[in-house]
């Protein structure tokens, strides 16, 4: 049984106001006993492995990108059986309505999210703001770590062709709008990798041919929410020069961030098509042959690519 | 490499570690975080004597410095600096502030660079995370070097 939606002015305007959730209005849910009684599922989500043991909201979950979502041999997300075994130790059923938040205004709970829509999990919402808004609002944390009845999830093989986009996908797409969610001196090719972050190994800067720079915490207010839907079109739409109906892929190092900006153009702002591209600049900046630009032109489809 | 190579406060914690389930392993590197000590004013006041290691996930500074009156090769004291929403990287400081701060130089250019992997963390953390703390080990190792004018 779906939960029901949040209605608000902020949220009315997006395409799909569905996807996202207010502090406030979590705070409420938590208040009438329905993260108790297992009608929404509460999951934190974080780059910090540990953050969530130091404080998390009140019966939410941990489900950690690397060693939960991640597949410990290949470079790849789990498979159905993985998915289905994790979704139902944190208390997920295939029906539940689930909330997901993180640090970093939700770079890796947005990622957590574009993960269980590989596997097609029908109701997925961000908290707005995320950990920090939360806490900014002091509202309460607690360190109990719930006990959930395990859910019932069936294995279900990943689609992802909708969502996700491999180097080849990338290729074939030059041409149509692609967004580059990196820092201006990662797109500019000055360095490989996030500024104070560690180096993860990219032999080549800059950035995929006709790309626009958006840095995803553009997406951002100063509190970690989204922007609004008129300020999210001034970016996208204006800035960026994306148009309505538009095939896009939005790409960053490990496809994290993009997870972020991927969300702002399929839910907030109501692209249908939308893929993230999460080989992205530590596969791309390595790949023999890649067709790459410095600095901070956008540059050109290069005519070679794909003859 | 064994525990018996390591100084004996860095051994203790790492049979520590070592005796735990995964889990309580991350649990005790949650304690190392809030077991950090904080920054001495004077270093507080003066970040700019901080340097950072850039190969943390989170923003770590750290410094070293030598007490000359400590004995005849000299004391070293450690100090460092992570803000409290990165828990894993204060974790990192916390068991290497507890097992090597107040020994010598020479016997902290002993531990073996590879030291962290003796803590079975690196599957509840990931590879990636644990850089982070090889790397601070190895700038604690070249400042003391550096220091100390021992090579390391």
């Amino acid at each position: 049984m779906p939960y029901p939606v949040e209605q608000n002015e902020k949220f009315a305007a997006y395409a799909h106001p569905e996807r996202l959730v207010s502090t406030g209005w979590l705070a409420a849910a938590i208040e009438s006993g329905a993260v108790a009684n297992g009608e929404l599922v509460v999951v934190e989500s974080d780059e910090d492995v540990l953050l969530y043991e130091t404080g998390h909201i009140p019966g939410a979950v941990k489900i950690d990108w690397h060693t939960d979502l991640n597949d410990d041999v290949t470079r790849d997300y789990v498979d159905g059986a993985a998915f289905a075994d994790l979704a139902a130790s944190k208390g997920i059923s295939r029906d539940s309505t689930v909330v997901i938040y993180g640090d970093k205004s939700n770079w890796w709970a947005a990622y957590a999210l574009w993960v269980f829509e590989l596997f097609g999990h029908q109701d997925i919402r961000l908290l707005d703001g995320g950990r920090d808004k939360w806490i900014a609002e002091g509202r309460e944390l607690t360190r109990e770590k719930p006990a959930p009845a395990k859910g019932d999830y069936p294995v279900v093989e990943r689609n992802d062709a909708p969502i996700r986009a491999f180097k080849e996908d990338v290729l074939a797409h030059l041409g149509k709008p692609l967004i580059d969610v990196r820092s201006p001196e990662e797109y500019t090719g000055q360095r490989t990798h996030m500024p104070a972050y560690p180096e993860e190994g990219a032999l080549r800067g800059g950035h995929i041919p006709t790309a626009a720079s958006i840095p995803w915490a553009r997406a951002a207010a100063d509190d970690g929410t989204y922007r609004s839907r008129a300020e999210l079109e001034a970016l996208y739409l204006g800035e960026a020069g994306l148009a309505a109906g538009d095939d896009v892929v939005a790409y960053c190092r490990i496809g994290e961030r993009s997870s972020h900006t991927w969300f702002a153009l399929k839910y907030l702002l109501g692209f249908d098509s939308v893929r993230n591209y999460d080989g992205s600049w530590t596969e791309w900046g390595n790949a023999v042959r890649a067709p790459i630009v410095k600095g901070a032109e956008r540059g050109s489809v290069p005519v070679a690519v794909g003859a | 490499m064994t525990t018996q190579a390591l100084p004996t406060a860095l051994a203790a914690i790492v049979d520590d570690f070592q005796a735990m389930s995964e889990p309580e392993r991350l649990q005790l590197l949650l304690e190392f975080s809030e077991g950090l000590p904080e920054l001495p004013d004077r270093l507080k006041d003066h970040p700019e004597l901080l340097e950072q290691v850039v190969e943390c996930q989170s923003p770590l500074f750290l410094t070293i410095e030598t007490e000359k009156d400590g004995g005849p090769a000299g004391t070293v004291r450690l100090f460092f600096k992570a803000p409290a929403e990165a828990p894993t990287t204060r974790g990192f400081a916390g068991v290497l502030h507890e097992g090597l701060d107040g020994l010598s130089a020479e016997e902290i250019l002993s531990v073996p660079d590879d030291m962290p992997e003796l803590l079975g963390l690196t599957r509840a953390i990931t590879p990636l995370r644990m850089r982070g703390m090889t790397a601070m080990l190895g700038r604690i190792k070249r400042k003391v070097a550096a220091a100390s004018g021992v090579r390391s």
